[in-house]
C-alpha cells in the first residue's frame, strides 16, 4: 500500500480529529465545573452550523457570521443552564441526565421548525483548489478547522491561566465547596462554563459546516464522537480531551483505510472499551477519568 | 366525581360514534404514512406535499366521483412515522382502525412498509408504498394487498448496468450507504454485473451521517477501476461526490435515483457536473419526445410542484402514483377496501410519473424498463445522458 | 410496596387485561398497549441494573436486539419452534450480559456507563454488517408468530395477552428477587458499595448477576418484539432506544418495580398523544415537525418538577 494513501489516511483523520476535539472540550468544560455530561453539547455544534448557513445565506458577511452564531448559542447554553440545569442542583444526577436529553431533543425540534430537513450548503471561509501535502488531499477548509481548533486551544489556554475567571472555573472544578469558601460566586462561574460549551460548540459547528453541511440532525452522531473523545482524555483534563479527538480522528480514518470501511464507525467505541478497559487494568499511563462515583 | 365523569366519558363516546354516521356525501377516506422527519425526511417531505397537492385539486374539483354516481370529498389522513418501524405500525392500526381509511398510501422508506405489511395484509386494507424494494411486492402470492409504485432497484441497476456494459466500463468499484437503500442497491448490482460480465473490483460502506469518505474512496483508487458507482441520498451522497473530486478522480462517476433532486446538486456545487445516474424521466420531461405518453403528465405535475412547493423531485412522483392510484380505484369502487384493493391490482396501462403502470394478479409493482433512464448533470441541469 | 400489595396489583393488572379485548376493539389501541408491555419488559431490566446495581447502562437496546435478532433468525432462518427460540434468545441475552458485564464492572460509574454505550453502539454495528446472517440494513423478513398448537399469536389482542402475562410473570419474578436476601444485598450495594464489600457481599459477582437478569428480561421483550411485528432490522435497536429506555426509567421513577413500566406507557403515550393533539393545535398537516420539539421540552418539564419520576408521586401520594 502506497505512501501516500497512508498520508491521505492520515491527513484526512487528523482535520476529523481536530472536529472531535473541539466538540469533545465543551463536554470537559461542563463537566468539570457542574459534574454534569451535557447531552446537547452536539446540539450546540448544530446550532453553529445552521447559524454559519442562515446568516450567510441572509447576506451577512461570513466573519461577522460567525461571531454572531458563537455568540448566539454560548447564550443558549447559559439559558439553558439558568432555566434548566440550575433548578435541578439538587436533584439525582440521571434526572438531571435526563434533562440534557430533553434539552437535546428540543433544540433539535426547533432548529427543525425554523430550518427544516434539508443540509443547507455553507461556503468555505477561503476558496481555492484542495492542497496537497506529501501526497495527500486537504481542503481548504480542512485547514481552517486546524486553525480555528488551535485558536480556540490557545485562547482557552490563555482563559484558564492568565485571567481571574478563568481561574475561578478551573478552582471550581477541583473543588466547588473550597471555591466557595474562597469567595467565588459558583453559580456564577457555572453560567460561563455552560456558555463557554455553547460557544466553543458553535465555533466546531461553523468551521465545519462548509465540509459536512448543516443539518438538523449532525448532532447527534458528532456530540457521541465528541464525547468519546473528551472521555479518552478524562472528561476532566482539556489537553487529554484534544488529544483524545485527534486519536480518536485518526484511528477512525486508519482502520477504514486499513481495514474495513464497514465498521468504520464502530471502531471509535471500540477504542473506547479498549482504553476503559486498559485503566482498569492499569495499564495507561494516566487516569482516563477521575475517580468519583 | 366519579359517576360525574364516566357520564362526560359516555357522552363523549356517543358523540364521537355519531360523527362515524356521515350524511350523503360521506368523505372518502384515505391514509398517508411519510417520513417527514428523521433520516428519510429529504423523500417523505416532497410525497406529503404531492399528496396534500392532489387532495386540494381533488376537492377543488367537487371531490371523487364514486360508484354511486355522486362525489364524495376526498380526506387525506397523513402520519409521520419519524423513518421508525415501530410508530409505523402504530400509525398504520390508528389508520385502520380510528381513522377507518380505505387504502393506506406509503410508507417513505423499505424498512418501515416491510414493517407495516403484517398490519395490513391481516386487517385487509390495501397498501401503496412508496418505497424501492422489491420484496414489499415480492411474492406477489403473498402480498395480496400490497402494491408499490417506485421503480424497483432491480430495475434501476439494470438500467445503470446496460448502460455501464454500452460504454465498456468493465472494472468498477462500488460504495454505499450502510442504510436499508444502500444495501438493497448493492444486492442488485453484485448480480447483475455478474450476468453481465463486468467485474467489481472495490466494495466500500459509509455511515449516513459521516462527514468524510476520502479514507473509503482512496482504497477504491488504489484498486484502479475505469468507473466508480455511489449509491445513497444526500447529503452523505454530495460529500462523496466532493470527496471525489476533491481527491481529483478522474474515472466517470455514477450515482443511485437517490440524488435526483436540486439539492444535490446545490449541495455538491461544481462537483456534481459530469455525474450520470439513472432516475424516472420526470427530471428531463421536457426533453422527451413529443410522442412519449409520459410528458404531459410529467410536465404537468412539474409546473404544479414547483409553482407550490419548490424544485421537482422523483420522490414526490411516487407519491403522485401512489395517491392518482388511489383516488382512481376509490373512483370506482367507493370506500370498500376489498374492492379498492381489486381496482388497483386491474389498473393497465396508467401513465403515470414513475412510468407506464401495468399491474396484475402476479405483478403488484407494475413497470418495465421504459420506467427509469440515464441522466447526466451538466453544468448544474440534467440532460439525457447518451 | 409488600409482597401482598403487590400480589393484589398483579391480579388486577392481570384481570384487566384478560378483560381488556372484549372490551376495546381498535388495533391501534391495543397495538399500544402491546408496545407499553414490551418496552415494560426491556426498561424493567433496564431499570434492575440502574436502581438495584446502581449503574448507568447506555447500552441496554443491544440486549431487546439480541432477544429479537436470535429468535427471530432461529425461526425465520433456521426454521425452529418459537418457543424454542425464544428460551434461546433470553438464554443468550443473559449470557451476552454476563459475559460483557464481567470486564465491564471492573469499571465504575462514568467509565461503566461508557463500556455499556460503546457495547450498545458495537452490537448495533454487528448487526447492521453481519448480513449474511442478520439481514443486514434492511432486516429480517417473515418471522413467524408464536402458536401454541393451532392456536396461533397473530392478532393484537392475542399479543396482548402474551405480551402482559410475560411482563406480569416479570415483575412478580423480579419483585420476589428485590425482597430476598439477593435484592437486600443489591440494596447494600447501591447505597454504599464499599460498605457492602466490608459486610462480605460480593459486589462483583452480584452486579453481574444483575445484570445478567436484566439482559434475559430486555431480551425477552426484543423476542417477543420480533414475534409481533415479524420484521426487524437494526434501525429500532440503535442509541436512540438506549437513550429512550433510560428516559422511560427516570421517568417512572428508578428503584421501583412499577416505575419502569408506568415510564414506558408514559412514553408511547406521549408520543402518540402528541400525534392526536398537535394537529389540533397547529395547521393541520405541519404538525409533524412540532412533535419532536414539544416532546423535548415535555421532557424537560417533566425533569424540572418530577425529577423522580412517576413512581416517586404516587409515593408521596399514598
Amino acid at each position: 500500500m502506497a505512501a501516500e494513501q497512508l498520508a491521505q489516511y492520515l491527513a484526512s483523520g487528523v482535520v476529523v480529529g481536530g472536529i472531535y476535539a473541539l466538540i469533545g472540550l465543551g463536554f470537559v468544560i461542563v463537566f468539570g465545573v457542574t459534574r454534569i455530561v451535557n447531552f446537547a453539547q452536539g446540539e450546540f455544534v448544530m446550532l453553529g452550523a445552521l447559524g454559519m448557513a442562515a446568516l450567510g445565506s441572509q447576506g451577512m458577511m461570513p466573519l461577522a457570521a460567525f461571531a454572531v452564531s458563537v455568540l448566539g448559542v454560548a447564550a443558549v447554553g447559559a439559558v439553558l443552564y439558568r432555566l434548566a440545569v440550575h433548578p435541578l442542583r439538587h436533584a439525582p444526577a440521571l434526572a438531571v441526565l435526563i434533562l440534557t436529553i430533553g434539552a437535546s431533543i428540543a433544540i433539535r425540534g426547533a432548529a427543525l421548525i425554523v430550518w427544516g430537513t434539508d443540509p443547507l450548503a455553507v461556503p468555505a471561509f477561503s476558496a481555492g483548489p484542495p492542497i496537497v501535502v506529501a501526497g495527500a488531499v486537504v481542503v481548504r477548509q480542512g485547514l481552517w478547522v486546524l486553525a480555528v481548533a488551535a485558536a480556540a486551544f490557545v485562547a482557552l489556554w490563555w482563559f484558564f491561566t492568565r485571567t481571574y475567571a478563568g481561574a475561578a472555573v478551573q478552582a471550581c472544578a477541583l473543588n466547588p465547596r473550597g471555591a466557595r469558601l474562597m469567595g467565588i460566586r459558583v453559580e456564577r462561574v457555572a453560567l460561563l462554563a455552560w456558555a463557554l460549551a455553547g460557544a466553543l460548540g458553535a465555533t466546531a459547528g461553523a468551521v465545519i459546516a462548509p465540509i459536512t453541511y448543516a443539518t438538523y440532525d449532525m448532532g447527534l452522531i458528532l456530540g457521541l464522537k465528541g464525547f468519546v473523545a473528551a472521555v479518552l482524555g478524562g472528561l476532566v483534563s482539556p489537553p487529554a480531551a484534544i488529544a483524545g479527538g485527534f486519536v480518536l480522528g485518526v484511528v477512525e480514518s486508519l482502520a477504514a483505510g486499513l481495514v474495513s470501511s464497514a465498521y468504520k464507525d464502530a471502531v471509535a467505541f471500540v477504542v473506547l472499551v479498549v482504553v476503559c478497559l486498559a485503566q482498569v487494568l492499569g495499564a495507561l499511563p494516566w487516569r482516563v477519568v477521575a475517580e468519583e462515583t | 366525581m366519579h359517576v360525574v365523569l364516566a357520564t362526560v366519558l359516555a357522552a363523549l363516546v356517543l358523540l364521537g360514534g355519531a360523527f362515524g354516521t356521515a350524511g350523503a356525501q360521506e368523505p372518502y377516506r384515505l391514509g398517508a404514512i411519510f417520513s417527514i422527519t428523521g433520516p428519510g425526511s429529504s423523500l417523505g417531505i416532497p410525497e406529503r406535499d404531492t399528496a396534500l397537492m392532489i387532495e386540494a385539486e381533488v376537492n377543488a374539483r367537487g371531490g371523487v366521483k364514486g360508484p354511486d354516481g355522486r362525489m364524495h370529498p376526498l380526506k387525506l389522513v397523513i402520519y409521520d412515522d419519524a423513518s421508525d418501524e415501530t410508530k409505523a405500525v402504530l400509525a398504520a392500526k390508528k389508520l385502520i382502525d380510528e381513522d377507518r381509511v380505505t387504502a393506506i398510501v406509503g410508507t417513505t422508506l423499505s424498512g418501515t412498509s416491510l414493517a407495516i405489511l403484517d398490519t395490513v395484509q391481516k386487517a385487509e386494507v390495501p397498501l401503496i408504498s412508496c418505497a424501492a424494494a422489491s420484496r414489499i411486492v415480492e411474492p406477489a402470492a403473498e402480498r395480496r394487498w400490497v402494491f408499490k409504485t417506485p421503480q424497483s432497484d432491480q430495475l434501476i441497476i439494470g438500467v445503470l448496468v446496460d448502460h455501464l456494459k454500452a460504454k465498456g466500463l468493465k472494472r468498477v468499484g462500488w460504495l454505499n450507504v450502510d442504510y436499508a437503500f444502500g444495501q438493497l442497491g448493492w444486492i442488485e448490482f453484485e448480480k447483475a454485473t455478474a450476468a453481465a460480465g463486468l467485474a467489481v473490483v472495490a466494495n466500500e460502506k459509509f455511515g449516513q451521517k459521516d462527514v468524510d469518505m476520502t479514507a473509503q474512496l482512496t482504497r477504491v483508487k488504489a484498486a484502479g477501476p475505469e468507473a466508480v458507482v455511489v449509491w445513497s441520498i444526500p447529503p452523505s451522497a454530495s460529500i462523496v461526490t466532493r470527496n471525489y473530486a476533491d481527491l481529483g478522480l478522474r474515472m466517470p462517476l455514477f450515482q443511485s435515483h437517490g440524488v435526483g433532486n436540486k439539492k444535490y446538486i446545490e449541495l455538491a456545487a461544481g462537483a456534481a457536473n459530469g455525474v450520470v445516474f439513472p432516475a424516472g424521466k420526470l427530471l428531463v420531461a421536457e426533453q422527451l419526445a413529443d410522442d412519449d405518453p409520459q410528458k404531459p403528465i410529467l410536465l404537468a405535475y412539474a409546473r404544479e410542484f414547483e409553482a407550490k412547493y419548490g424544485p421537482r423531485n422523483t420522490f414526490g412522483g411516487h407519491a403522485w402514483d401512489a395517491v392518482q392510484l388511489a383516488v382512481r380505484a376509490l373512483g370506482k369502487a367507493g370506500g370498500d377496501r376489498a374492492g379498492v384493493r381489486a381496482a388497483i391490482e386491474s389498473t393497465r396501462n396508467f401513465v403515470g410519473i414513475s412510468g407506464v403502470f401495468d399491474f396484475s394478479p402476479t405483478d403488484h409493482n407494475g413497470l418495465d424498463r421504459r420506467a427509469a433512464t440515464m441522466i447526466q448533470i451538466v453544468d448544474g441541469r440534467w440532460k439525457i445522458a447518451k | 410496596m409488600t409482597a401482598r400489595a403487590r400480589g393484589g396489583a398483579l391480579a388486577a393488572a392481570a384481570a384487566v387485561v384478560a378483560a381488556l379485548p372484549w372490551a376495546v376493539e381498535s388495533r391501534y389501541v391495543l397495538g399500544m398497549l402491546v408496545f407499553i408491555a414490551l418496552n415494560g419488559l426491556a426498561a424493567i431490566g433496564l431499570s434492575l441494573v440502574m436502581g438495584f446495581a446502581g449503574q448507568v447502562s447506555l447500552g441496554q437496546a443491544a440486549f431487546f436486539a439480541v432477544g429479537a435478532y436470535v429468535s427471530g433468525v432461529l425461526t425465520a432462518s433456521c426454521g425452529w419452534n418459537g418457543w424454542a427460540a425464544m428460551v434461546v434468545a433470553v438464554a443468550a441475552g443473559a449470557l451476552v450480559a454476563f459475559v460483557v458485564g464481567l470486564p465491564i464492572f471492573r469499571l465504575s460509574g462514568l467509565l461503566l456507563a461508557m463500556g455499556t454505550l460503546a457495547f450498545g453502539i458495537i452490537v448495533y454495528y454487528v448487526l447492521v454488517n453481519w448480513a449474511s446472517v442478520t439481514g443486514g440494513p434492511s432486516g429480517l423478513a417473515g418471522i413467524p408468530p408464536l402458536a401454541l398448537g393451532g392456536f396461533r399469536f397473530d392478532t393484537d389482542a392475542r399479543m396482548l395477552a402474551l405480551a402482559w402475562g410475560a411482563l406480569l410473570v416479570v415483575i412478580a419474578f423480579t419483585g420476589n428477587v428485590v425482597d430476598s436476601r439477593i435484592g437486600r444485598a443489591l440494596r447494600a450495594i447501591h447505597g454504599s458499595e464499599a460498605a457492602a464489600a466490608a459486610v462480605g457481599i460480593d459486589t462483583a459477582r452480584l452486579k453481574v448477576g444483575v445484570f445478567a437478569l436484566a439482559g434475559a428480561i430486555t431480551a425477552l421483550g426484543g423476542a417477543l418484539y420480533a414475534h409481533y411485528v415479524t420484521f426487524i432490522n437494526p434501525s429500532p435497536f440503535g442509541f436512540a432506544y438506549s437513550v429512550e429506555l433510560l428516559v422511560m426509567v427516570v421517568l417512572g421513577g428508578v428503584a421501583s418495580i412499577w416505575g419502569p413500566v408506568l415510564g414506558a406507557a408514559a412514553v408511547v403515550l406521549l408520543v402518540e398523544g402528541l400525534r392526536a393533539a398537535l394537529p389540533l393545535l397547529t395547521a393541520a398537516h405541519g404538525a409533524a415537525e412540532y412533535e419532536i420539539a414539544v416532546f423535548g421540552v415535555l421532557l424537560m418539564a417533566f425533569m424540572i418538577f418530577l425529577p423522580s419520576g412517576l413512581a416517586g408521586l404516587a409515593r408521596r401520594a399514598a
